[in-house]
Protein backbone atom coordinates (compact mmCIF):
# COMPACT_ATOMS: atom_id res chain seq x y z
CA UNK A 1 0.00 0.00 0.00
CA UNK A 2 2.66 2.31 1.25
CA UNK A 3 4.69 1.63 -2.30
CA UNK A 4 1.46 2.10 -4.34
CA UNK A 5 1.01 5.76 -3.08
CA UNK A 6 4.84 6.39 -3.27
CA UNK A 7 4.95 5.40 -7.08
CA UNK A 8 1.39 6.88 -6.84
CA UNK A 9 3.02 10.48 -6.53
CA UNK A 10 6.32 9.63 -7.56
CA UNK A 11 6.38 12.11 -10.45
CA UNK A 12 5.11 15.19 -8.69
CA UNK A 13 8.19 15.52 -7.10
CA UNK A 14 10.81 14.67 -9.92
CA UNK A 15 11.84 17.88 -11.52
CA UNK A 16 13.78 16.14 -14.35
CA UNK A 17 13.39 13.68 -17.07
CA UNK A 18 16.37 11.57 -16.52
CA UNK A 19 14.74 10.46 -13.36
CA UNK A 20 10.91 10.18 -14.79
CA UNK A 21 12.99 7.86 -17.61
CA UNK A 22 14.73 6.29 -14.40
CA UNK A 23 11.45 5.36 -12.92
CA UNK A 24 9.48 4.46 -16.01
CA UNK A 25 11.76 1.78 -16.96
CA UNK A 26 12.18 0.98 -13.88
CA UNK A 27 8.54 -0.28 -13.42
CA UNK A 28 8.19 -1.98 -17.31
CA UNK A 29 11.45 -3.83 -15.66
CA UNK A 30 9.01 -5.07 -12.86
CA UNK A 31 6.29 -5.53 -14.91
CA UNK A 32 8.52 -8.27 -17.11
CA UNK A 33 10.05 -9.15 -13.82
CA UNK A 34 6.45 -10.50 -12.37
CA UNK A 35 5.28 -12.25 -15.82
CA UNK A 36 8.76 -14.10 -15.10
CA UNK A 37 8.39 -14.56 -11.85
CA UNK A 38 4.43 -16.30 -11.89
CA UNK A 39 6.07 -19.08 -14.15
CA UNK A 40 9.54 -19.58 -13.05
CA UNK A 41 9.25 -17.94 -9.50
CA UNK A 42 6.01 -19.65 -8.02
CA UNK A 43 6.09 -22.40 -10.45
CA UNK A 44 9.34 -23.42 -10.53
CA UNK A 45 9.43 -23.54 -14.07
CA UNK A 46 12.27 -21.80 -15.14
CA UNK A 47 12.18 -19.54 -18.48
CA UNK A 48 15.31 -18.73 -20.14
CA UNK A 49 13.25 -17.61 -22.83
CA UNK A 50 10.97 -14.83 -22.18
CA UNK A 51 11.93 -12.89 -24.78
CA UNK A 52 9.45 -14.81 -26.80
CA UNK A 53 6.37 -13.84 -25.20
CA UNK A 54 7.72 -9.82 -24.96
CA UNK A 55 9.03 -10.08 -28.63
CA UNK A 56 5.12 -11.24 -30.10
CA UNK A 57 3.86 -8.90 -27.83
CA UNK A 58 5.77 -5.84 -29.27
CA UNK A 59 5.64 -7.14 -32.54
CA UNK A 60 2.56 -7.93 -33.27
CA UNK A 61 1.32 -4.88 -32.19
CA UNK A 62 3.59 -2.97 -34.38
CA UNK A 63 2.54 -5.30 -37.17
CA UNK A 64 -0.74 -4.37 -36.76
CA UNK A 65 -0.24 -0.79 -36.54
CA UNK A 66 1.69 -0.26 -39.19
CA UNK A 67 0.64 -3.02 -41.90
CA UNK A 68 -2.94 -3.27 -41.05
CA UNK A 69 -3.17 0.39 -39.86
CA UNK A 70 -5.19 -0.99 -37.04
CA UNK A 71 -5.53 1.44 -33.44
CA UNK A 72 -3.24 1.21 -30.56
CA UNK A 73 -5.30 0.28 -28.40
CA UNK A 74 -6.83 -2.87 -30.68
CA UNK A 75 -3.69 -3.67 -31.71
CA UNK A 76 -2.05 -3.77 -28.13
CA UNK A 77 -5.45 -5.78 -26.91
CA UNK A 78 -4.57 -8.54 -30.15
CA UNK A 79 -0.87 -8.21 -28.78
CA UNK A 80 -1.24 -9.61 -25.42
CA UNK A 81 -3.72 -12.23 -26.54
CA UNK A 82 -0.91 -13.54 -29.09
CA UNK A 83 1.28 -13.59 -26.19
CA UNK A 84 -0.78 -15.74 -23.97
CA UNK A 85 -1.37 -17.93 -27.41
CA UNK A 86 2.76 -18.48 -27.75
CA UNK A 87 2.45 -19.08 -23.88
CA UNK A 88 -0.13 -21.49 -24.61
CA UNK A 89 1.70 -23.01 -27.48
CA UNK A 90 5.22 -23.31 -25.76
CA UNK A 91 3.83 -24.69 -22.78
CA UNK A 92 1.46 -27.34 -24.19
CA UNK A 93 4.80 -28.50 -26.59
CA UNK A 94 7.19 -28.85 -23.67
CA UNK A 95 4.77 -29.71 -20.17
CA UNK A 96 3.10 -32.42 -22.93
CA UNK A 97 6.85 -33.84 -23.05
CA UNK A 98 7.60 -33.79 -19.49
CA UNK A 99 10.71 -31.56 -20.03
CA UNK A 100 11.54 -29.94 -16.61
CA UNK A 101 14.57 -27.88 -15.32
CA UNK A 102 17.57 -26.89 -17.34
CA UNK A 103 15.58 -29.30 -20.43
CA UNK A 104 12.76 -26.62 -20.00
CA UNK A 105 14.82 -23.46 -20.05
CA UNK A 106 16.64 -24.74 -23.10
CA UNK A 107 13.30 -25.20 -25.66
CA UNK A 108 12.02 -21.72 -24.30
CA UNK A 109 15.73 -20.27 -24.85
CA UNK A 110 15.39 -22.72 -28.39
CA UNK A 111 11.59 -20.55 -28.78
CA UNK A 112 12.80 -17.65 -28.78
CA UNK A 113 15.61 -17.75 -30.80
CA UNK A 114 13.84 -19.37 -33.59
CA UNK A 115 11.30 -16.35 -33.88
CA UNK A 116 14.23 -13.97 -33.51
CA UNK A 117 15.19 -15.51 -36.75
CA UNK A 118 12.46 -15.58 -38.48
CA UNK A 119 11.19 -11.61 -37.96
CA UNK A 120 14.72 -11.06 -38.85
CA UNK A 121 14.55 -12.50 -42.09
CA UNK A 122 11.03 -11.54 -42.95
CA UNK A 123 10.45 -8.26 -44.49
CA UNK A 124 6.91 -7.79 -43.32
CA UNK A 125 8.17 -7.98 -39.70
CA UNK A 126 11.19 -5.38 -41.20
CA UNK A 127 13.42 -8.30 -41.66
CA UNK A 128 16.94 -6.47 -40.40
CA UNK A 129 15.83 -2.89 -40.05
CA UNK A 130 12.93 -3.57 -37.71
CA UNK A 131 9.40 -1.97 -37.30
CA UNK A 132 9.23 1.58 -36.56
CA UNK A 133 5.72 2.61 -35.72
CA UNK A 134 4.98 6.36 -37.12
CA UNK A 135 5.05 9.23 -34.10
CA UNK A 136 1.64 10.69 -33.60
CA UNK A 137 0.88 11.76 -29.87
CA UNK A 138 -2.27 11.28 -28.39
CA UNK A 139 -4.54 8.83 -26.25
CA UNK A 140 -6.03 7.24 -28.84
CA UNK A 141 -2.75 6.37 -30.42
CA UNK A 142 -1.61 5.27 -26.71
CA UNK A 143 1.18 7.66 -27.22
CA UNK A 144 1.73 11.07 -25.15
CA UNK A 145 4.25 13.94 -25.93
CA UNK A 146 3.95 14.59 -21.81
CA UNK A 147 6.57 11.62 -20.57
CA UNK A 148 4.58 11.79 -17.23
CA UNK A 149 1.74 10.26 -19.46
CA UNK A 150 3.76 7.10 -19.98
CA UNK A 151 4.86 6.89 -16.66
CA UNK A 152 1.28 6.36 -15.36
CA UNK A 153 0.62 4.18 -18.34
CA UNK A 154 3.33 1.49 -17.39
CA UNK A 155 2.41 2.62 -13.32
CA UNK A 156 -1.19 1.52 -14.28
CA UNK A 157 -0.22 -2.27 -16.01
CA UNK A 158 2.30 -2.77 -13.53
CA UNK A 159 0.09 -2.41 -10.71
CA UNK A 160 -2.46 -4.62 -12.41
CA UNK A 161 0.14 -7.12 -13.14
CA UNK A 162 1.35 -7.14 -9.20
CA UNK A 163 -2.67 -6.83 -7.97
CA UNK A 164 -2.89 -10.40 -10.28
CA UNK A 165 -0.21 -12.32 -8.55
CA UNK A 166 -1.59 -11.15 -5.36
CA UNK A 167 -4.70 -13.09 -5.63
CA UNK A 168 -2.61 -15.61 -7.53
CA UNK A 169 -0.86 -16.33 -4.31
CA UNK A 170 -3.45 -16.18 -2.17
CA UNK A 171 -5.69 -18.77 -4.19
CA UNK A 172 -5.77 -22.60 -5.07
CA UNK A 173 -4.01 -22.12 -8.30
CA UNK A 174 -1.14 -20.19 -6.48
CA UNK A 175 -1.01 -23.28 -3.72
CA UNK A 176 -0.78 -25.58 -6.77
CA UNK A 177 2.00 -24.08 -8.30
CA UNK A 178 4.09 -24.01 -4.98
CA UNK A 179 3.56 -27.45 -5.04
CA UNK A 180 4.41 -28.37 -8.38
CA UNK A 181 7.68 -26.28 -8.02
CA UNK A 182 8.13 -27.98 -4.54
CA UNK A 183 7.64 -31.45 -5.92
CA UNK A 184 5.80 -32.30 -8.60
CA UNK A 185 5.49 -35.95 -8.34
CA UNK A 186 3.73 -35.43 -4.98
CA UNK A 187 1.77 -32.50 -6.52
CA UNK A 188 0.18 -35.04 -8.85
CA UNK A 189 -0.26 -37.70 -5.96
CA UNK A 190 -2.69 -35.48 -4.29
CA UNK A 191 -4.69 -35.08 -7.50
CA UNK A 192 -3.33 -31.97 -9.34
CA UNK A 193 -3.64 -31.97 -13.03
CA UNK A 194 0.15 -30.58 -13.43
CA UNK A 195 0.10 -30.25 -17.05
CA UNK A 196 -3.33 -27.74 -16.77
CA UNK A 197 -1.63 -25.83 -14.43
CA UNK A 198 1.63 -25.37 -15.77
CA UNK A 199 -0.17 -24.62 -18.85
CA UNK A 200 -2.55 -22.22 -17.22
CA UNK A 201 0.99 -20.10 -15.76
CA UNK A 202 2.67 -20.24 -19.04
CA UNK A 203 -0.07 -18.44 -20.57
CA UNK A 204 -0.84 -16.02 -17.53
CA UNK A 205 3.41 -15.52 -17.73
CA UNK A 206 3.32 -15.09 -21.67
CA UNK A 207 0.31 -12.32 -21.73
CA UNK A 208 1.92 -10.68 -19.12
CA UNK A 209 4.70 -10.74 -20.76
CA UNK A 210 3.67 -9.32 -23.88
CA UNK A 211 1.98 -6.64 -22.48
CA UNK A 212 5.43 -5.34 -21.41
CA UNK A 213 6.19 -5.52 -25.27
CA UNK A 214 3.26 -3.62 -25.87
CA UNK A 215 4.27 -0.47 -23.77
CA UNK A 216 7.78 -1.35 -24.80
CA UNK A 217 6.61 0.22 -28.40
CA UNK A 218 3.97 2.35 -27.46
CA UNK A 219 7.24 4.03 -25.70
CA UNK A 220 10.09 3.34 -27.93
CA UNK A 221 7.87 3.18 -31.28
CA UNK A 222 10.81 1.11 -32.15
CA UNK A 223 11.71 -3.14 -32.09
CA UNK A 224 14.02 -4.96 -34.24
CA UNK A 225 14.46 -8.48 -33.72
CA UNK A 226 17.34 -7.99 -31.14
CA UNK A 227 15.35 -6.02 -28.66
CA UNK A 228 12.74 -7.89 -29.03
CA UNK A 229 13.52 -11.70 -29.28
CA UNK A 230 16.97 -11.20 -28.48
CA UNK A 231 18.36 -13.21 -25.18
CA UNK A 232 19.15 -9.69 -23.64
CA UNK A 233 15.51 -9.15 -23.20
CA UNK A 234 15.59 -13.19 -21.72
CA UNK A 235 17.58 -12.30 -18.81
CA UNK A 236 16.24 -8.76 -17.72
CA UNK A 237 13.07 -11.16 -17.63
CA UNK A 238 14.86 -13.27 -15.35
CA UNK A 239 17.57 -11.12 -13.10
CA UNK A 240 14.91 -8.78 -11.69
CA UNK A 241 12.71 -12.01 -9.80
CA UNK A 242 16.15 -13.51 -8.61
CA UNK A 243 17.67 -10.85 -7.27
CA UNK A 244 14.69 -9.40 -5.42
CA UNK A 245 12.66 -12.69 -4.93
CA UNK A 246 11.39 -15.24 -6.62
CA UNK A 247 8.75 -16.71 -5.55
CA UNK A 248 7.43 -13.39 -3.98
CA UNK A 249 4.89 -10.21 -4.75
CA UNK A 250 7.51 -7.89 -4.76
CA UNK A 251 10.42 -9.65 -5.51
CA UNK A 252 10.39 -8.25 -8.99
CA UNK A 253 9.97 -4.80 -8.09
CA UNK A 254 12.57 -4.60 -5.65
CA UNK A 255 14.77 -6.42 -8.06
CA UNK A 256 14.22 -4.21 -10.81
CA UNK A 257 15.09 -1.36 -8.59
CA UNK A 258 17.96 -2.87 -7.42
CA UNK A 259 19.41 -3.12 -10.72
CA UNK A 260 18.29 0.21 -12.04
CA UNK A 261 20.20 1.77 -9.14
CA UNK A 262 23.18 -0.25 -10.08
CA UNK A 263 23.18 0.22 -13.61
CA UNK A 264 23.13 4.05 -12.85
CA UNK A 265 25.77 3.80 -10.33
CA UNK A 266 28.09 1.71 -12.60
CA UNK A 267 28.14 3.88 -15.43
CA UNK A 268 28.71 6.57 -13.12
CA UNK A 269 31.56 5.20 -11.31
CA UNK A 270 32.85 3.58 -14.07
CA UNK A 271 31.97 5.16 -17.31
CA UNK A 272 29.22 4.44 -19.80
CA UNK A 273 31.48 1.88 -21.62
CA UNK A 274 29.36 -0.90 -23.42
CA UNK A 275 28.71 -3.79 -20.98
CA UNK A 276 30.35 -2.42 -18.03
CA UNK A 277 26.73 -2.57 -16.27
CA UNK A 278 26.29 -6.11 -17.24
CA UNK A 279 29.52 -7.16 -15.65
CA UNK A 280 27.80 -5.66 -12.38
CA UNK A 281 25.00 -7.20 -12.50
CA UNK A 282 26.63 -10.55 -13.28
CA UNK A 283 28.47 -10.15 -9.93
CA UNK A 284 25.61 -9.04 -8.36
CA UNK A 285 23.61 -12.18 -9.69
CA UNK A 286 26.67 -14.05 -8.42
CA UNK A 287 26.78 -12.70 -4.92
CA UNK A 288 22.86 -12.81 -3.94
CA UNK A 289 22.66 -16.63 -5.71
CA UNK A 290 26.04 -17.81 -3.01
CA UNK A 291 25.01 -15.23 -0.03
CA UNK A 292 20.86 -14.88 -0.39
CA UNK A 293 19.21 -17.83 -2.45
CA UNK A 294 15.88 -16.18 -1.90
CA UNK A 295 16.92 -12.66 -2.85
CA UNK A 296 16.66 -9.20 -1.62
CA UNK A 297 13.20 -10.25 -0.11
CA UNK A 298 14.65 -13.15 1.63
CA UNK A 299 16.99 -10.55 3.47
CA UNK A 300 13.94 -8.29 4.73
CA UNK A 301 11.83 -11.13 6.31
CA UNK A 302 15.16 -11.88 8.43
CA UNK A 303 15.59 -9.27 9.08
CA UNK A 304 11.95 -8.31 10.09
CA UNK A 305 12.05 -11.84 12.20
CA UNK A 306 15.70 -10.96 13.93
CA UNK A 307 14.05 -7.32 15.07
CA UNK A 308 10.82 -8.78 16.12
CA UNK B 1 -17.15 -56.51 -2.58
CA UNK B 2 -13.25 -55.32 -3.05
CA UNK B 3 -12.51 -51.49 -3.00
CA UNK B 4 -9.32 -52.41 -4.92
CA UNK B 5 -8.97 -55.36 -7.25
CA UNK B 6 -5.54 -55.48 -8.63
CA UNK B 7 -5.44 -58.70 -11.21
CA UNK B 8 -2.35 -60.15 -12.64
CA UNK B 9 -0.47 -57.42 -12.81
CA UNK B 10 2.77 -57.43 -14.83
CA UNK B 11 5.73 -55.05 -15.19
CA UNK B 12 9.51 -55.22 -16.42
CA UNK B 13 12.28 -53.10 -16.32
CA UNK B 14 14.17 -53.91 -19.40
CA UNK B 15 15.27 -57.24 -18.90
CA UNK B 16 14.18 -57.34 -15.06
CA UNK B 17 10.48 -58.61 -14.22
CA UNK B 18 9.94 -56.91 -11.51
CA UNK B 19 6.14 -57.90 -10.77
CA UNK B 20 5.14 -61.07 -12.28
CA UNK B 21 1.21 -61.84 -12.24
CA UNK B 22 0.56 -60.15 -8.82
CA UNK B 23 -3.13 -59.96 -7.94
CA UNK B 24 -4.42 -58.35 -4.62
CA UNK B 25 -7.45 -57.15 -3.36
CA UNK B 26 -8.71 -54.42 -0.54
CA UNK B 27 -11.55 -54.88 1.12
CA UNK B 28 -13.52 -52.10 2.26
CA UNK B 29 -13.24 -50.60 5.94
CA UNK B 30 -9.86 -53.07 6.41
CA UNK B 31 -6.35 -52.38 6.91
CA UNK B 32 -4.51 -54.78 4.26
CA UNK B 33 -0.67 -55.43 4.25
CA UNK B 34 1.35 -55.98 1.62
CA UNK B 35 4.77 -57.63 2.81
CA UNK B 36 7.86 -58.66 1.55
CA UNK B 37 11.74 -59.21 1.01
CA UNK B 38 13.62 -55.65 -0.29
CA UNK B 39 13.50 -55.58 -3.97
CA UNK B 40 9.85 -57.50 -3.90
CA UNK B 41 8.03 -55.60 -6.46
CA UNK B 42 6.17 -53.87 -3.73
CA UNK B 43 6.71 -50.11 -4.45
CA UNK B 44 6.63 -51.33 -7.98
CA UNK B 45 3.08 -52.24 -7.39
CA UNK B 46 1.90 -49.52 -5.74
CA UNK B 47 2.96 -47.52 -8.19
CA UNK B 48 1.09 -49.15 -10.14
CA UNK B 49 -2.04 -49.19 -8.79
CA UNK B 50 -1.99 -45.39 -8.25
CA UNK B 51 -1.16 -44.68 -11.95
CA UNK B 52 2.46 -43.59 -11.66
CA UNK B 53 3.71 -46.82 -13.90
CA UNK B 54 1.48 -48.10 -16.46
CA UNK B 55 1.67 -52.14 -16.26
CA UNK B 56 2.84 -54.40 -18.79
CA UNK B 57 0.32 -56.54 -18.35
CA UNK B 58 -2.77 -56.66 -15.99
CA UNK B 59 -5.70 -54.83 -14.77
CA UNK B 60 -6.74 -52.72 -11.86
CA UNK B 61 -10.24 -51.82 -10.58
CA UNK B 62 -10.83 -49.17 -8.24
CA UNK B 63 -14.02 -48.51 -6.94
CA UNK B 64 -15.85 -50.62 -9.23
CA UNK B 65 -14.06 -48.28 -12.16
CA UNK B 66 -11.27 -49.50 -14.81
CA UNK B 67 -8.54 -47.27 -13.56
CA UNK B 68 -5.28 -49.15 -15.32
CA UNK B 69 -3.37 -46.64 -16.97
CA UNK B 70 -5.16 -43.64 -15.66
CA UNK B 71 -3.12 -40.50 -15.00
CA UNK B 72 -2.42 -40.09 -11.12
CA UNK B 73 -4.31 -36.91 -10.51
CA UNK B 74 -7.18 -38.91 -12.29
CA UNK B 75 -6.97 -42.04 -9.93
CA UNK B 76 -6.44 -39.31 -6.82
CA UNK B 77 -9.72 -37.65 -7.41
CA UNK B 78 -11.75 -40.80 -7.56
CA UNK B 79 -10.53 -41.17 -4.14
CA UNK B 80 -7.47 -43.24 -4.19
CA UNK B 81 -4.21 -41.47 -2.98
CA UNK B 82 -0.71 -42.88 -2.28
CA UNK B 83 2.05 -41.61 0.25
CA UNK B 84 5.67 -41.82 -0.90
CA UNK B 85 8.27 -44.36 0.68
CA UNK B 86 10.82 -41.72 0.15
CA UNK B 87 9.13 -38.24 1.28
CA UNK B 88 8.53 -36.09 -0.73
CA UNK B 89 7.49 -32.75 0.92
CA UNK B 90 6.75 -29.41 -0.17
CA UNK B 91 9.91 -28.54 1.67
CA UNK B 92 9.64 -24.65 1.57
CA UNK B 93 6.19 -24.86 2.18
CA UNK B 94 4.91 -24.52 5.94
CA UNK B 95 3.26 -28.03 7.50
CA UNK B 96 -0.06 -26.42 7.64
CA UNK B 97 0.50 -25.17 3.60
CA UNK B 98 1.37 -28.32 2.72
CA UNK B 99 -1.38 -30.26 4.15
CA UNK B 100 -3.94 -27.67 2.49
CA UNK B 101 -2.49 -28.52 -1.02
CA UNK B 102 -4.26 -32.01 0.04
CA UNK B 103 -7.11 -30.23 1.01
CA UNK B 104 -7.43 -28.07 -1.68
CA UNK B 105 -8.82 -31.42 -4.06
CA UNK B 106 -12.39 -30.44 -2.42
CA UNK B 107 -12.22 -27.25 -1.12
CA UNK B 108 -11.79 -24.19 -3.64
CA UNK B 109 -10.99 -21.47 -1.15
CA UNK B 110 -7.85 -20.91 0.10
CA UNK B 111 -8.56 -20.01 3.98
CA UNK B 112 -10.86 -22.99 4.25
CA UNK B 113 -8.54 -24.84 2.88
CA UNK B 114 -5.88 -23.81 5.75
CA UNK B 115 -8.20 -24.14 7.99
CA UNK B 116 -9.14 -27.66 7.55
CA UNK B 117 -5.25 -28.52 7.20
CA UNK B 118 -5.61 -27.57 11.36
CA UNK B 119 -7.81 -30.48 12.04
CA UNK B 120 -5.73 -33.18 9.86
CA UNK B 121 -2.87 -31.67 11.58
CA UNK B 122 -4.80 -32.04 14.83
CA UNK B 123 -5.41 -35.70 13.76
CA UNK B 124 -2.19 -36.86 13.10
CA UNK B 125 -0.72 -35.05 16.39
CA UNK B 126 1.44 -32.42 14.57
CA UNK B 127 -0.98 -29.15 15.63
CA UNK B 128 2.73 -28.21 17.34
CA UNK B 129 4.29 -28.13 14.36
CA UNK B 130 2.02 -26.21 11.68
CA UNK B 131 3.58 -23.37 11.12
CA UNK B 132 7.16 -25.18 10.66
CA UNK B 133 8.52 -25.07 7.03
CA UNK B 134 8.21 -28.73 5.98
CA UNK B 135 11.87 -29.04 5.27
CA UNK B 136 13.03 -28.76 8.85
CA UNK B 137 10.89 -32.04 9.91
CA UNK B 138 12.88 -35.13 11.65
CA UNK B 139 11.98 -37.94 9.64
CA UNK B 140 9.00 -39.11 12.26
CA UNK B 141 7.46 -35.72 11.28
CA UNK B 142 7.84 -36.14 7.80
CA UNK B 143 6.36 -39.17 7.46
CA UNK B 144 3.04 -37.59 9.58
CA UNK B 145 3.29 -35.01 7.28
CA UNK B 146 3.12 -37.53 4.22
CA UNK B 147 -0.06 -39.32 5.94
CA UNK B 148 -1.48 -35.87 6.98
CA UNK B 149 -1.87 -34.19 3.35
CA UNK B 150 -2.82 -37.72 1.76
CA UNK B 151 -5.27 -37.75 4.44
CA UNK B 152 -6.58 -34.27 3.82
CA UNK B 153 -7.71 -35.23 -0.15
CA UNK B 154 -10.63 -37.19 2.13
CA UNK B 155 -9.40 -40.23 0.33
CA UNK B 156 -11.72 -43.97 0.49
CA UNK B 157 -8.56 -45.84 -0.25
CA UNK B 158 -5.07 -44.91 1.17
CA UNK B 159 -1.89 -46.41 0.22
CA UNK B 160 0.88 -46.03 2.75
CA UNK B 161 4.45 -46.91 1.52
CA UNK B 162 6.70 -47.73 4.90
CA UNK B 163 5.34 -44.38 6.73
CA UNK B 164 6.94 -46.69 9.70
CA UNK B 165 10.39 -47.07 8.76
CA UNK B 166 13.25 -45.16 10.28
CA UNK B 167 11.21 -44.58 13.44
CA UNK B 168 12.06 -45.04 16.86
CA UNK B 169 9.46 -47.61 18.60
CA UNK B 170 7.94 -45.27 20.34
CA UNK B 171 6.94 -43.23 17.64
CA UNK B 172 6.02 -46.46 15.92
CA UNK B 173 3.42 -47.12 18.58
CA UNK B 174 2.34 -43.62 17.60
CA UNK B 175 1.65 -43.62 13.94
CA UNK B 176 0.22 -47.69 14.52
CA UNK B 177 -2.48 -45.60 16.73
CA UNK B 178 -2.88 -42.88 14.17
CA UNK B 179 -3.35 -45.61 11.39
CA UNK B 180 -6.02 -47.25 13.59
CA UNK B 181 -8.48 -44.29 13.70
CA UNK B 182 -8.29 -43.79 10.34
CA UNK B 183 -9.44 -47.34 9.38
CA UNK B 184 -12.19 -46.81 12.57
CA UNK B 185 -13.31 -43.72 10.26
CA UNK B 186 -14.03 -45.90 7.72
CA UNK B 187 -11.18 -44.93 5.14
CA UNK B 188 -9.72 -48.51 3.41
CA UNK B 189 -6.16 -48.96 3.96
CA UNK B 190 -3.23 -50.89 1.99
CA UNK B 191 0.01 -50.63 3.20
CA UNK B 192 3.44 -51.85 2.46
CA UNK B 193 5.40 -52.24 5.47
CA UNK B 194 9.03 -53.81 7.14
CA UNK B 195 7.75 -53.49 10.76
CA UNK B 196 6.55 -56.73 11.24
CA UNK B 197 5.50 -56.47 14.47
CA UNK B 198 3.56 -53.49 13.75
CA UNK B 199 2.12 -55.25 10.59
CA UNK B 200 1.17 -57.95 12.63
CA UNK B 201 -0.76 -56.19 15.64
CA UNK B 202 -2.38 -53.59 12.65
CA UNK B 203 -3.56 -55.92 9.67
CA UNK B 204 -6.86 -57.47 8.92
CA UNK B 205 -5.38 -59.32 5.98
CA UNK B 206 -1.73 -59.78 4.35
CA UNK B 207 -0.16 -60.29 1.25
CA UNK B 208 3.40 -61.62 0.61
CA UNK B 209 4.69 -60.48 -2.43
CA UNK B 210 8.51 -62.46 -3.45
CA UNK B 211 10.23 -61.80 -6.13
CA UNK B 212 7.60 -60.23 -8.08
CA UNK B 213 4.74 -62.56 -7.30
CA UNK B 214 2.09 -62.98 -4.66
CA UNK B 215 3.58 -65.98 -2.30
CA UNK B 216 0.63 -66.17 0.27
CA UNK B 217 -2.24 -64.50 1.27
CA UNK B 218 -4.01 -64.58 4.67
CA UNK B 219 -4.43 -63.53 8.17
CA UNK B 220 -1.64 -62.31 10.50
CA UNK B 221 -1.41 -65.82 12.05
CA UNK B 222 -1.75 -68.13 9.31
CA UNK B 223 0.94 -65.75 7.35
CA UNK B 224 3.44 -65.99 10.46
CA UNK B 225 3.51 -69.56 10.45
CA UNK B 226 3.67 -70.13 6.88
CA UNK B 227 6.59 -72.01 5.36
CA UNK B 228 6.72 -70.42 2.30
CA UNK B 229 7.33 -67.03 3.93
CA UNK B 230 9.70 -68.13 6.37
CA UNK B 231 11.88 -69.22 3.68
CA UNK B 232 11.20 -65.82 1.60
CA UNK B 233 12.19 -64.53 4.44
CA UNK B 234 14.74 -66.30 6.27
CA UNK B 235 16.25 -68.45 3.35
CA UNK B 236 15.50 -72.15 2.42
CA UNK B 237 17.68 -73.27 4.97
CA UNK B 238 16.06 -71.87 7.58
CA UNK B 239 13.03 -74.03 6.87
CA UNK B 240 14.52 -77.00 6.79
CA UNK B 241 16.63 -76.75 10.02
Amino acid sequence: MLLFVFFLVLPLFIGSRFWLGFWTTTLFFALLGQSWNILGGYGGQVSFGHAVFFGTGAYVSAVLQVRFGLDAWTSAALAVAAGALVGAFVGALSFRYGLRGSYFALVTLAFAEVFRVLVNAWDFTGSGFGMLVPMKPGAANLQFADRTWFYYMIFVLAVLAYAITWRVERSRFGAYLLAIRENEDAARALGIDAFRIKLAAITLSGAMAAVAGVFYIQYYLFVDSHLGYGPAMSVNALLAPLIGGAGTVLGPLIGAVALGALAELTSLLLGKEPGVNLLAFGVLLLVILRFLPNGLMGLLKRAQRGSS
Amino acid sequence: MAVLEARGIVRRFGGLLAVSDASLEAQPGRITALIGPNGAGKTTLFAIVAGFLKPDGGSVRFDGRETTGMAPHRICRLGLVRTFQIVQPFGALSVRENIAVGAHLHERRRARALEEAEGIARQVGMEAQLDRPAEGLTIAGRKRLELARALATRPKLLLLDEVMAGLTPTEVGEIVAVIKRIRDSGVTILLIEHAMQAVMSLSDDIYVLNQGRIIAHGAPRDIASNPQVVEAYLGSRAVHA
